[in-house]
């Protein structure tokens, strides 16, 4: 199984062609505490770049951006009740979604652990 | 010679400290302001409504007022002039909430009036300080002298144990009932103390010299129970006590009638009372005060667990294509773990319980119209 990051600090867990979507740690510390996650619907098509969930903290709300064009399969309802999850287990638990992959060349352009670590260094 | 630098933020006494602690700074009101501590917001916010958080509120501004004859009811009747609050009747020692107003009945600034004894203390937005002052210039500078206390810091010691944690300074502090203030000596610093603040809970106001406010503030911080709070939580915390942050729910549009702060104008400045009127925009207020006013603000509920923010349209249906009016504030509530919210609405729609629709992200989410504040209010009357 691949991981891969975003510019934008999504990370994407590949398994054949279904990619697991999530924010990573340090998006999670900079949002600060999390009190609401809004979750796209199962079904829908995504393009790549476009806004997919929401991520709320006390202070604001972020748009969660799609990091590949695809369908949504499977969200995460965990995180409607326990918003809090994306701070303690950013890479993990706190998946939001997972989505079909429509061209895996997209995969290409994203980044590797080490090219995310130096982006956020 | 070089041009004065503008842009260039303004730092207050605490600046060192805040970096010290670890905050997270931001620009606000052309200060380098602290946003959050390490902690962050929601640990600040609940710190402050179970224990005590120390804010630094330097940037605010503090305004004396003397009248030139000596005598103090002089100068409380010029500022008389320029809000509709009762300033004469306020006691020595004594502090009253009050608005500047515009010629329309629009609020310039909302700010703290304390009678001293021997003048009047004010206490005004960062934001509008400059022209605030400029404001009693125009007005009041045949009566009074007035003096910008710009070598004070302003600290708020806010939350259930802020008693305790300032009566280790100065047991005097115990013997003031909210809205009481003295001039009273801590840490040998002279400071002018208040029993209020901008959180809803128990707590003080400390005006103190700037060049002992770090010393100060560091010995309050001494105390484990006291932590420190940025403008984050500030704001969660007098949202959550219902409280207007101007600029926002109030502002020069918005009559005091309009933004349901009636309750500050005294029944004296009031038609029939014993000095109507006489002050900018009265015309409009009183009219208001008789009629009731067209849109009134309201405490808002969301329905759902998504925070509701400013500038939200609010509708009367899922479907009504013209908007009934505007969230002027809202975010997450920590203490009432739920989304809270305030804004205008029609007045015929203002009554508690009524259900209204904000548009976000292209849906209608329902808030119900909740009375305020959203939290009892801990002070000690």
């Amino acid at each position: 199984m691949t991981t891969l990051y975003t510019s934008d600090h999504e990370w994407l867990k590949i398994e054949g062609d279904i990619a697991t979507v999530g924010i990573t740690n340090y998006a999670q510390e900079q949002l600060g505490d999390v009190v609401f996650v809004e979750l796209p619907k199962v079904g829908r098509s995504v393009k790549k770049a476009e806004a997919a969930a929401v991520v709320e903290s006390v202070k604001a709300a972020s748009d969660v951006y799609a990091p590949i064009t695809g369908e949504v399969l499977e969200v995460n309802d965990k995180l409607g009740d326990e918003p809090a999850l994306v701070n303690s287990d950013a890479g993990g638990a706190a998946w939001f979604f997972k989505m079909k992959i429509a061209d895996k060349s997209e995969l290409d352009g994203l980044m590797d652990e080490a090219a995310y670590k130096a982006h956020t260094a | 010679m070089l041009a004065r630098d503008e842009s260039a933020l303004k730092r207050t006494p605490l600046y060192d400290l805040h970096l010290a602690l670890g905050a997270k700074m931001v620009p606000f009101a052309r200060y380098d302001m602290p946003v959050q501590y390490p902690p962050g917001v929601l640990k600040e916010h609940l710190h402050t409504r179970q224990s005590a958080g120390l804010f630094d509120v330097s940037h605010m501004g503090q305004i004396e007022l003397k009248a030139k004859s000596g005598k103090l009811t002089d100068a409380a009747h010029a500022l008389e002039k320029l809000v509709p609050q009762d300033i004469a009747a306020l006691a020595v020692g004594r502090q009253r909430y009050a608005q500047f107003t515009n010629e329309t009945g629009g609020i310039l600034d909302d700010l703290m009036v304390t009678n001293l004894g021997d003048r009047l203390f004010l206490v005004v937005n960062a934001a509008c300080k400059v022209e605030d002052e400029a404001h009693l210039r125009a007005h009041l500078s045949d009566v009074c002298d007035i003096t910008v206390l710009a070598d004070r810091a302003l600290l708020a010691l806010q939350g259930p144990k802020a008693e305790a944690a300032l009566a280790k300074f100065c047991a005097d502090v115990g013997k003031l009932r909210f809205m009481d203030v003295a001039e009273l000596e801590l840490m040998g610093l002279r400071c002018i103390v208040s029993r209020s603040g901008y959180t809803g809970e128990d707590g003080f106001e400390i005006s103190v010299p700037a060049d002992g406010a770090e010393a100060f503030a560091k010995a309050l911080l001494e105390n484990p129970e006291v932590q420190p709070i940025g403008l984050g939580a500030r704001d969660s915390l007098r949202l959550e006590a219902g409280l207007c942050l101007y600029g926002h729910d109030i502002d020069t549009t918005t009559t005091p009638v309009e933004g349901n702060l009636t309750w500050s104008i005294q029944k004296s400045r009031r038609t029939g009372g014993a000095r109507p009127g006489g002050f900018a925009g009265a015309d409009t207020i009183l009219a208001q005060l008789a009629s009731g006013p067209q849109r009134l603000r309201v405490g808002l509920r969301p329905e759902g667990r998504a925070p509701v923010r400013e500038n939200a349209l609010l509708f009367a249906s899922t479907d009504s294509a013209e908007p009934i009016g505007k969230v002027t504030s809202g975010g997450f509530g920590p203490s009432l773990n739920a989304p809270v919210a305030m804004g205008y609405l029609p007045a015929a729609q203002a009554a508690a319980g009524t259900i209204v629709f904000a548009e976000v992200r292209g849906q209608r989410l329902p808030l119900r119209v909740a009375a305020m504040p959203f939290v009892p209010n801990g002070y000690k009357r």
